[in-house]
Formats: C-alpha cells, structure tokens, sequence
C-alpha cells in the first residue's frame, strides 16, 4: 500500500492545501449552530434588532464561505486523484510492458486486467473519498474530546479508555476484512476470465451448443464473487454497530460513575448534561472515522494488489560494451530451457548462422520451435549455456537495441481495431515507401483492392480478414522496419502454396541482407535456408542443408518424403 | 483461419466497433427497469425498511431514557440510585438491540443488492451468448468485461441502499414537517422558498451530471478494451520493442478515462455543498425570522428552539435526498449500458414450429446462395452444391474466396440472404438451431482452449465420456504421450498462457475433443494448420475414422489432405469455379491444377 501512496508525494502541497481548506470550510460549519443557538439565547432575548440583523448576516456569510470553501476543497480533492490515478495507472501498464515473461505467466493475463482497471478504480475512490469525507470525522472527535476533557477530565478519563478497544477492535475486523477484499478481486479475476473466454470462443461454443454449460460456468464465478464480497462487506459492516454498543456503554458507565460523583460533590449535574451533548458529538465523530475505515479496506486491499505488481522485481541485465566474442551472426551455444523448470522444452542447442543468411526450423508439434524464438527475443533467458547476437552474449544488449532490430511475425498473432496501416506500422513512423514495399513483398497487395485501402479499419483481433489476409498483414509488418533480423513463426500455414512461394522469391529478392529466421511445416518454405534444424523433443536432431539432411538425417527425409515424395517420385 | 473469409477485393467491413454509444433512454424507463431487478427482493427490502424505521425509533428512545437517567442524578432528593442503575441498564439494551438491529440490516442490504448484482451479471451474460456471432467481432472483450464487472457495480454500490435510506427518512420527513406546522406554519414557509429550490437545483445538476456519468463509463470501458486487447498482444509489442509508444496510446486512453471521471466527480461533489448551503441558508433564515417573530412576540423561544430541532431533523434527509439523486445519476447512466447489451438483438429466435429430427442423415444441399455481411457487398455469389450422407466435400481455393463464409452459414453464424441451404432436404432455417449445430462437430484453426485441466478441455464435447473414453481419443489426436509426460497428466491447468502448450499441440488436444463426438458432419477448417505433418500423418487414421460415416466439409492448405475427397469445390472470389474429384481436375489443367503444381514449384 505504501507503494501506492508513493504517488500521491509529488502532490504533497496540494494536499496539504485541500486539507486546510477542507479543514477551515469544516469549522466554519461547525460553527453554525453555535451562531444559531447564539442568536436564540443571547440575541433574541435583548430584542436588538441591529445585532440580530448582524448574527443573521454573519451566519449567512458563514455559510457562504463554507459553501465555498467546501467546493473548492471537493474539487481540488477530485484532481488530486485523478492526477494520482492517472500516474499509478501508467506505472502500473508500463510495469505490465517491462514484466518478465515468467512473471507475466504468473499473474496470468485476466488478473493484469483487472489490477490496471478495477484495482486502481477502487484506490482512486479512496483517495478521493478521504480526502473528502476524512477532515469532519477527525475534528469532532477531536474537538469533542477536548471539550469533555476540559468540561470534566474525570469523565473522559472513561471515554479515553476505551479508545484503544475501539482501536484494537478496527484493527481486528480489518485484519480479517482485507484478505476477504482480496480474495473478492481474485475471484472477479475469474469473471473477468469467463467473460473473455465466451467472447473468444463464441464459434466453437455456439457449435457445440455449450450455452448451458457456459451459463453454469459463469454462474459459479459470479456467485463466487458475489459471496466473497459479501462474506468481506458482512464483516466489514460489524464495525459500525459494535462502535455504537461500545460507546453507548461507555456512555451508561459514564452516567453510572457521574451519579456517584454528583452524590460526593465532585460534579453537578448541569455539566453531565452537556458532557452527554459533546459526547454524541464525539460519538458522529467515531462513526465517521469507521466509515472512512470501510472505505480504506477495499482500497487497501487493491493497493496491495496493484503494489504487488509495481514491486516485482525486472530482470536487470549487464549492459556492456563487449567486444564480439564470436565470428557469426547469430549463435546459439549449448542452449538448454524449460518452462517449468521440470521437462526441458530445449536442449543443448547449438546453431550458428551469418549475416544475411537464412535458418529453417522444422520439427513435430512441441518439439520447441517457437522456444527458440521466444529465446532469441529474450523473453526467458536460457537455463543453461549462451546465445551470441554479432558475436555478443544477448544479455549484454540493452532492451532497446536489441528489439529494434527484429521483425517478429508469431503463429496468431495480434492485430487490433485500428486502421490497416497503423497495424503495419505498429507505432514506428515508418516512411510510406518502406510500408509499400513491405506490403508488396508479404503478398499483402489485397490491402490496395479495398475501398479504403490501407485506411481500412480492422475489426476487433482482425477478425474481418481471413487467416491468410492476417498473416500476410502480419509479414507486412514484420519486413516494413527493413529488419535486421526477421523471425517467422509458421506464418505462412494459412497461404496457398503459391502465395507462400512468391512470398519467399519476394522476400529472397528485396530483403538480402536480411537474417531470416524461419520456423515451418513445410518442406517447401524452407528447404532453400542455408541452414535447416531439425528439432525432436526439444533437441537437434538434423542440422545442415537440404541436400545434406536428405542424406543424414532420416527425419528430415521422412517429413520430406511424406510431403513431397508421393509426388516427386 | 477461424472465422470469416473475405472477398478478397470487397473487403468486409467490420461491424462498427460497437461502445454502447446509443441514443440516451429516459430516466423512468432505466427506473422502470431497475425496478424489476429489485421487485423479487421486495420482501427482503420491505423488512430493511421496517428495521430501518424501528431503528430510528429506538435512537429516538435512548436519548430519552439517558434523560431519565440524568433526572435520576438531579433528583430532589439526592441521586436516586436505583433508578439511575435501571436507566443506565435500560440504556446499555437499548443500544444493544439498536446495534444488532442495524448490523442485520447491513447484512440484509448487502446481501439484497449482490443479489441484484448477480441477477444482472446474469441476465447480462446470458444475453451475451444468444448475441449472434457478428457481435463478437465488433465489440472489445475488454469493454464487455467493463460493462459486466465495473458497471453493474456501480449501478448498485447506491441503489439498494438509497432506496431504503429514502423510504424509512421520508418517516421523518412527514414527521417533522407535521411538527413544524404545529409550532409556527409561519416559519414553516420559508420552506416553502427553500425546498422548491433544492429540489429545482438538485433536478437541473441531475439532469446536467448524466451525460458526464455516461461518458465516464464509455471511457473506462474504452480503457479496459486497450488494455485487454494490448495486455493479450503484449509479446508481439515488446518484440517490436514499442513499449514506450503503446504506454503512449495506454496514455491517451487512461487520460480520457481519467479526465472523464474527474469531469462527472468535479460536477457532482459540489451537490453536497449546494444543498448544504439552501439548508443552512434556511436555517439562518429561520432564526433571524423566528427571532424577529418573538421580538414582535408571536413566539416563545422554546417554540423557536423546538421548531429548530425539528427544521434539522427535516433537512438532514432532504439533504441525504439531493445526494441520493445524484448518486442515482451515475447508477442510471451505468445502468443504460448494461441495459443496452441486454437490449442488443439476439440471433434470430427458432421459429414457432421448427423441428427437431431425432435423426439426421448429414445431406446438405446449397441452391444458389447468396450472401454479404454488409448490404450491397455480395461475398457468396451464388453457391450450389450437394454432399450427399458420409461424402468427403473439400473446399479449396485462395486466401479470401469465401470458404469460411461459406461454413459459417452453414452453421447458422450467419444468416444467408437469398438460396436455399436444406439438411436431409428440410431448409436449415425450418430447424432448431442447436440441433442444427449439434449435427456438426466443428474444428477450427483458431484452437479454443479455456482456463480448465486438460482433462476437462478435451471431455468439454462430451461430458458423459469416461476417462478411457478421454484418454484414447488423445491418442488417437497423437497428443496422449505428451500429456503423460506431465507431471500432472491430464490434471494439468491450463493456465491462460498455456506456456508449455505450443500451437499445434493446442489443435491436437481440440482435434482429440472432436473425437469423443458422434454428429452426422463435420467441418475441419484448417484443423491441423499447425500441426506438422509427419505428426498429422500419424493422427490421419483418427482422421479418418472420425471422417468415416459422416459428411465431411474441410478447408485445408495442404491439397494432400483433401486428395481423396468425394468432391472438390475450388472457389474463387466468392464463387464456385471448379469442381470434381482430384484427378478430374488435375486433369482439367484449371486453377486447381494451378494450386496444386505450385506446391512443388522450387523456389
């Protein structure tokens, strides 16, 4: 929570000013009803008419100025927190941006959703709220307990003692109601979940007429939530009645002992009296100051929430000028990696590959092809052994070099609603003859036959274009930065044989220079690669030409044979 | 490729990216309707009701009964202690049963108002999946979600409990205004001036605040889409290393979203104030009349005194009331977006009397059909075909031509426009439609796996089959090994991510799902896309036994895998240009031959 509040600093003198002015605007109408009972048991009866027109002036001037300064102070409270939501929030997605791939994995994708929107919603209201209703509460306890303690210091002596159970018993019921929040958030998580996954699968559950099940499924999750929320605001709500029986007791004790003082002398009765006015005075006070607790609860449990995630840790990486270790391009050298630390998704790989030249990756579904991109990118780092970029280790390159240049097409990969080129060019004022190109050599020509050409918007997820017009689009991308180094995860499985085969011819012709990096289940779209691995099971089985893998490896000869070799022979 | 093929040159254009941006509805009509999510708690709501009055009633006592208690102390004949000791007792039960009187009603109010919460979240999803298919490709998840967790939120963080705070002070309010006419009707008209006025100011700042409420739900649902779009797309952005410039964008929307907030906060706390301001202008108001009143001696001061005390009890609602309307804003302009997905058009009901054959025998026949997704751009120009029962229909052609167009009319995601679709010769329209999609088993490119155990993902077909059942369909889909090697086996989560399952091992495990159905067709679009070949050679036997009896429609790339199909239907641009056999077309030395040869055409 700490965390959270952290940027709340940089607006410590508004603060500090909202609450003065909150705090004065406050007093002035606290004031008012002693200029009332003022104008009734002094003014009234010494019928002056001159003074009555005063009072009556100078309460309305009060309240004036109350008015005032309460709007004021109101406002000022309403953009201290929205500068402050407006900062926690880009933090927090620029911490989402820079998390390690594993921890990304660990919060899972539903659950960052949530924490950026819901979590940050209910810490702003807090701070609004606080600053907002957290001035009165304070001022009348602590007004009201200096006035009892001066009336009779005795008496508040009793109202003071049971402050700390007061305090004790806040503490309590918070320490049981903000894991009870917590688990309130996680559990919208899994709405949050429910929600996406209808919505991307509505194909396959509308064919499998799943709607019942889904209904079912989804009911669990709400009325999960319902009841976790419920279990936190029950627990929650217990604060304000046992407040007023502890009070209200204390209040009894307060007469029981008053009577006692009376009959010895030590007090009179009148000041019992107004003890017992400033004591409901106090009383509000208490009630407020529990209302404002309930409000920090829930905010409190989202700023852990969010804190969490603003207090991960990045990975910091040795940046340094080294001088290139290794001739090649690009190597990979005794690479091991697992996921889950349990079944290696790669093992001992060893590649090399020259500037300009071109890699094929081929292997069985989960052999870890894609693995080694997601390598190469450095989204994991590998558990073992070291991959070189131009003879450097990859962990010596800072983030920004090293992702400049890439051009990265994975299987499924992301469009979003927007128009056509900005998809391609993907936040990077790329030149309109560099996009031309690209659009050209990734077959993409379909763009310039619509209407609105590359000013066409997508729908959501690109879901108005075909498989083969997203990849195409996606490659578009990919090659409009002239890339230095192009990874191609299977994107080409959605192309005809034909467009796929003037894809490379174009690719091969207008992107010489370029380091491909290509990941296929066809023979065909790789076996021009200067090299070609072959991967089983996470480990190398074939490494080489094509000419010479048909002749060593029965692997690659198998897959060849099964997909050409009917026809070939 | 999952979902719509396009025209390659008429380009579909989305559905307009929906935000629930529609006409305002009127505030009686929200009301209305909120009022049925709170009429099946009407009992519920009426005991908080009397509770809350009863309470009232008790607080009203206990000030009394601490009167008596001090009238115990200053007794003329010195401190009565036995009456101070009863009073003092009667005090401490009084507050108790006060106290646990209100901390039930708490527990009342919440649970009625998350029971209205989970009967809109409920009604609101539920709309969602009778929402045609066409909805999902023009609305963000994110906003959706927004609208479903955030809004309805907001719609009864006041509701419930407004309602009942209103019902029992309106108690009060009669109360005291009674009073107040009993000790001086005169004071009683300076009301008369403040009162219309707050209730004047409070109506027009309603009025003026919706919109800013409006607008501030549309931007968070905004920001939500972002980040739930950008969130799942993360990869592909730091790939690119475009962090800084998508936090850019994630700025824009943030700062819309803030600024919208801020906007509707801005105007509506000053309601408090304003309202704040007429009470106590009154109050002065009435003390400077009440006092010129006994100087003229119309009054006594204790009637001015008591007048006060009752004119307090009467603005505190008032002012609790002014509030409430405001809160109530932001309630009604949640509640009209989450009304307006529940008002969203659903797929066409079943007609009256669609049937719903016990058996069907998988003829499918398609009589020059004709179909656009935006009126006045034809993307089917009319098909005709027949497969007749347990024959293999493959359709080919280039990215574009229509082919899942095609299967998501045959499936009813879509509606065709003119022709004729029939299943076992009745038109597919004349039947129900979950028993028409329940006669296909349909496999996609895009493999839909949901936050589950592997286990559960693949019996989500079938929930009746046995684990044996379970298990030798993934081996037949060649993904059983895999799943051994876990160290959970099939009791592995798949977490949203599935880390370690990579795309091809996700259609194996959708392919493994298909297996445990028994319908008449089936509809392979791209299924093994993914997969490797090798891999889909050795799943070709559960292929084929899953293909074996049923009329079969699958869109492949790979001609090698429709070359024993009973027909070919090579399309084009929307229309069928060739059909036959794979050796009648090879023969014919058309597109298809064209297709095909471009396989082994070398680089």
């Amino acid at each position: 929570m700490k965390r959270v509040l952290h940027y709340l600093k940089p607006q410590s003198a508004k603060v500090a000013l909202q609450v003065t002015i909150k705090f004065s605007a406050t007093l002035l109408e606290l004031f008012l009803p002693w200029i009332l009972e003022h104008i009734i048991d002094v003014v009234a009866p010494q019928k002056d008419l001159g003074m009555l027109a005063m009072w009556g002036t100078l309460m309305l001037l009060c309240a004036v100025a109350a008015f005032l300064g309460a709007v004021y102070a109101n406002r000022m409270a309403a953009k201290i927190a929205a500068s402050f939501t407006r900062s926690l929030r880009h933090s927090l997605f620029e911490k989402v941006t820079a998390l390690p791939s594993e921890k990304i994995d660990g919060f899972t994708v539903p659950s960052l959703i949530s924490r950026i929107s819901t979590d940050t919603y209910h810490v702003n209201d807090m701070v609004d709220r606080m600053m907002r209703l957290g001035i009165r509460a304070p001022i009348l306890l602590v007004g009201g307990l200096l006035v009892c303690s001066l009336m009779e210091p005795v008496l508040t002596l009793i109202l003071v003692a049971t402050l700390p159970l007061l305090g004790g018993l806040l503490i309590l019921i918070s320490k049981r109601s903000i894991p009870l929040y917590t688990k309130a958030q996680q559990c919208a998580e899994e709405l949050v979940r429910r929600i996406q996954e209808n919505m991307t699968g509505v194909r396959i559950i509308k064919a499998l007429s799943k709607e019942e099940v889904e209904k079912e499924r989804f009911d669990d999750a709400s009325r999960n939530v319902i009841e976790t929320d419920q279990r936190a605001e029950i627990t929650m709500a217990a604060a304000n009645p046992l407040m007023n029986i502890f009070l209200n007791v204390g209040m009894a004790v307060v007469i029981v002992i008053g009577a006692f003082r009376v009959d010895s002398g030590l007090t009179e009765p009148g000041k019992i009296i107004a003890f017992l006015h400033y004591f409901t005075i106090l009383l509000n006070g208490l009630l407020g100051i529990t209302r404002i607790f309930t409000l920090c609860s829930k905010g409190i449990a989202s700023g852990n929430r969010v804190g969490e995630v603003l207090d991960t840790p990045e990975k910091i990486l040795s940046v340094s000028d080294q001088i290139p270790l290794k001739n090649a391009y690009i190597s990979f050298e005794n690479v091991s990696f697992s996921y889950n630390k349990i079944r290696e998704n790669i093992s001992n790989l060893n590649f090399t590959l020259d500037k300009g030249q071109t890699l094929g990756i081929i292997g069985a579904t989960g052999s870890g092809k894609s693995t080694v991109f997601q390598l190469m990118l450095r989204f994991y780092q590998p558990d073992k052994g070291t991959i070189y970029l131009e003879g450097k280790p990859l962990n010596t390159y800072r983030k920004e070099d090293l992702h400049h240049k890439f051009g990265v097409v994975f299987q499924n990969d992301f469009l979003f609603g927007d128009t056509i080129k900005n998809n391609i060019d993907f936040e990077r004022t790329i030149a309109d003859e560099a996009r031309v190109k690209a659009v050209s050599v990734a077959q993409a020509g379909f763009i310039n036959e619509l209407e609105e050409g590359d000013e066409t918007i997508l729908a959501e997820r690109g879901m108005n274009l075909s498989g083969g017009q997203r990849q195409r689009l996606l490659i578009a991308r990919a090659l409009a930065a002239d890339p230095e180094i192009l990874l191609l995860d299977d994107c080409s499985s959605a192309l005809d044989y034909r467009t796929d085969a003037q894809l490379r011819k174009a690719l091969k012709a207008g992107f010489k220079h370029t380091t491909t990096l290509i990941i296929a289940q066809r023979v065909s779209s790789i076996l021009f690669a200067d090299k070609i691995l072959v991967l089983d099971d996470g480990k190398t089985v074939g490494y080489g030409t094509h000419d010479e893998l048909l002749k060593t490896c029965e692997h690659y000869r198998e897959i060849y044979l099964s997909q050409m070799g009917e026809e070939a022979a | 490729m999952s979902q719509k093929e396009v025209k390659t040159v008429s380009f579909r254009r989305g559905p307009k990216r929906g935000s629930f941006e529609r006409p305002v509805q009127p505030a009686g009509v929200i009301l209305k309707r909120l009022w049925n999510y709170l009429k099946p708690q009407f009992p519920l709501l009426l005991l908080a009701g009397l509770l809350s009055i009863i309470g009232n009633l008790i607080a009203l006592v206990g000030p009394r009964i601490s009167g008596r208690a001090i009238d115990a102390i200053t007794d003329s004949g010195g401190v009565d202690y036995q009456n101070v000791f009863r009073f003092a007792g009667m005090m401490i039960v009084c507050y108790l049963v006060s106290g646990i009187m209100s901390y039930i009603l708490s527990v009342l109010m919440i649970r009625i108002s998350r029971k209205v919460v989970y009967s809109m979240r409920k009604d609101a999803f539920e709309k969602l999946l009778t929402l045609p298919v066409s909805f999902f490709d023009g609305h963000q998840p994110g906003d959706v979600i927004s609208m479903i967790s955030y809004d309805i939120e907001t719609v009864n963080t006041s509701l419930t409990h407004d309602i009942v705070l209103m019902a029992s002070s309106l108690i009060t309010v009669v109360g005291s205004f009674i009073m107040m006419m009993i000790v001086s009707p005169l004071l009683v008209l300076i009301f008369v001036v403040t009162i219309p006025l707050a209730v004047l100011i409070t109506r027009y700042r309603a009025k003026k605040v919706r919109p800013l409420y409006r607008n501030r739900s549309v931007k968070i649902g905004k920001m939500n889409g972002f980040v739930e779009e950008n969130t799942a797309g993360l990869k592909t952005i730091r790939a690119y290393g475009r962090e800084q410039e998508f936090i850019k964008r994630f700025d824009e929307k943030n700062n819309e979203a803030v600024d919208a907030y801020y906007e509707a906060d801005r105007f509506a706390c000053a309601n408090g104030p304003i309202v704040n301001l007429i009470n106590n202008i009154s109050l002065a108001m009435i003390s400077a009349f009440g006092a010129l009143l006994y100087i003229r001696g119309g009054v006594t001061l204790g009637n001015i005194s008591s007048f006060m005390l009752y004119s307090r009890k009467f603005s505190g609602p008032i002012n609790e009331f002014a509030n409430i309307i405001s809160e109530l804003q932001s309630a009604l302009a949640a509640a009209e977006r989450v009304f307006r997905l529940i008002d969203e058009d659903p797929e066409k009901a079943d007609a009256k009397d669609a049937i719903e054959p016990e058996k069907v025998k998988g003829e499918i026949e398609a009589r020059d059909v004709r179909f656009s997704y935006d009126l006045g751009r034809e993307i089917l120009h009319g098909i005709s075909f027949s497969a007749n029962s347990g024959k293999l229909v493959a359709i080919v052609g280039e990215t574009g031509c229509g082919k899942t167009t095609l299967i998501n009319l045959l499936m009813r995601f879509y509606d065709r426009d003119s022709g004729m679709i029939t299943l076992d010769e009745n038109p597919i329209e004349s039947l129900k439609r979950a028993r028409l999609r329940q006669s296909y088993t349909m496999v996609l490119q895009d493999a839909w796996l949901f936050h589950g155990t592997i286990y559960e993902n693949i019996v989500y077909s079938r929930p009746s089959a046995s684990r044996e059942d379970v298990e030798n369909a993934a081996k037949a889909a060649m993904i059983h090994g895999y799943i051994e090697s876990l160290p959970k086996g099939y009791d592995t989560l798949l977490s949203d991510n599935a880390v370690n399952l990579s795309k091809g091992q996700k259609q194996l495990l959708t392919i493994a799902r298909a297996l445990l159905l028994d319908s008449p067709m089936l509809i392979l679009d791209e299924a093994t896309s993914n997969v490797d070949t090798q891999t889909e050679q050795r799943i070709q036997a559960a292929m084929l036994n899953l293909m074996k009896g049923r009329t079969c429609f699958v869109i492949a790339h790979r001609l090698s895998t429709i070359k024993n199909a009973d027909e070919i239907l090579v399309m084009d641009n929307g229309s069928i240009v060739e059909r036959g056999t794979h050796r009648e077309l090879l023969d014919n030395h058309g597109v298809y031959y064209g297709m095909y040869s471009s396989q082994f055409e070398a680089v």
